[in-house]
């Protein structure tokens, strides 16, 4: 739940002309749409840059949110189509979890959790770095469903399929998840299982 | 039942999604099955580390300022669906409400009642019919043939009225 007045509150008094209200959406959900964008740049700057022209985009087509569905809805459906023009400019190559880059990666990962025995202990890198490991999809649909206060609903009109595609997806990523745990941090995992 | 199978049953379960028979099942099975209820330890711990432990990632400092400062001196646009002119859609509505009725004032009005109805509601007779000499042409240029065509047209076109408002409904509510 959020403090402060509610999303609509803000988004009335921005349409009345208080331009500075805005700023309660942009820190409202700032963290949650960089991520989203991070998840598919895996670059600070871009995710950085594709968040930010959202928030851009969002303010300027205010008008046309009815408020049919939820402001962050709205927000991240904005975030993921700038995302996918950005992949098919940069063309970027989606990483896909069988890919070998992946794998690579992961290795990295892996070998540098592994020098440290601190952070290997951390529960929290451990599912952070797991989800860097998946498909920007698989990351995604994961973020907005448990962070991101999404439900498959809202999550199927982000993504542009059917609720019940996004239940499907969700389970995917899920199962992915888990396997990238014990792929790559079997020992990890064992050790939070047994704690 | 199959590896996947379990594993959705068990998901729909952990999300409250399942069904009230589901539910039932899903929990008889985590109490006799020791499959069952290990899978369904494996899968709440990785619910429980999503829900807890996934991070999400902190933009800069700078982010909400960088924001604000791109939009000083910009307006919210005009909302998309004003621009369109609501008379234009009535005027479009109006025409094809206009043609529709006329089509079925003319057929309604070029039908010849007597000869159609008879003694019979068809309008041919029955018993005088003889398979092997009907002349389907003329059984095709027939009126009544139109205005079922017609009929169904409009039945067509309400489906698809119906069709359409229900699935512009139910993305509204989700």
């Amino acid at each position: 739940m959020h403090v402060g007045p509610s999303d609509k509150e803000i988004i009335t008094r921005v349409l009345q002309g208080e331009q500075k209200a805005y700023e309660w959406l942009v820190t409202r959900y700032q963290s949650f749409a960089f991520t989203m964008a991070f998840r598919y740049t895996k670059n600070r700057e871009d995710a950085e840059e594709i968040a930010q022209s959202a928030f851009v985009k969002a303010y300027r087509c205010l008008n046309d949110y009815r408020g049919d569905a939820k402001f962050s809805t709205w927000l991240y459906t904005i975030v993921s189509s700038l995302c996918l023009t950005f992949l098919r400019k940069k063309k970027l190559t989606i990483h896909s979890l069988d890919h070998e880059a992946v794998f690579e990666v992961a290795d990295r990962v892996d070998s540098g959790m592994r020098a440290n025995i601190v952070e290997e202990k951390s529960k929290i890198k451990l599912v952070n770095d797991a989800i860097a490991l998946l498909n920007p999809d698989d990351a995604k649909v994961l973020s907005l469903f448990y962070k991101g206060d999404q439900s498959l609903e809202e999550i199927g009109l982000i993504m542009g399929i059917e609720p019940n595609n996004a239940k499907v997806k969700l389970h995917r990523a899920r199962q992915r998840l888990k396997e990238k745990m014990q792929q790559h941090f079997a020992v990890e995992v064992e050790e939070y299982i047994q704690s | 039942m199959n590896q996947e199978q379990m594993d959705v049953q068990l998901w729909n379960y952990i999300d409250g999604r399942a069904k009230q028979e589901e539910v039932s099942f899903v929990e008889s099975m985590i109490v006799s099955d020791i499959l069952w209820r290990n899978k369904y330890k494996e899968l709440l711990e990785v619910n429980q580390l999503l829900k807890t432990d996934m991070e999400l990632e902190q933009p800069s400092m700078r982010f909400s300022k960088n924001v604000m400062e791109q939009i000083v001196g910009l307006q919210p646009a005009k909302a998309t669906v004003k621009y369109i002119n609501k008379n234009i859609i009535r005027s479009i509505a109006a025409f094809f409400i206009l043609t529709i009725t006329g089509f079925l004032v003319y057929t309604f009005t070029t039908v010849d009642w007597v000869s159609a109805s008879g003694t019979s509601p068809l309008p041919f007779d029955l018993n005088k019919l003889n398979p092997g000499q009907l002349n389907v042409s003329k059984l095709m240029s027939s009126t009544w043939i139109n205005i079922i065509l017609m009929v169904n047209v409009v039945l067509g076109l309400m489906l698809l009225d119906n069709y359409l408002r229900r699935k512009k409904k139910s993305s509204v509510q989700h």
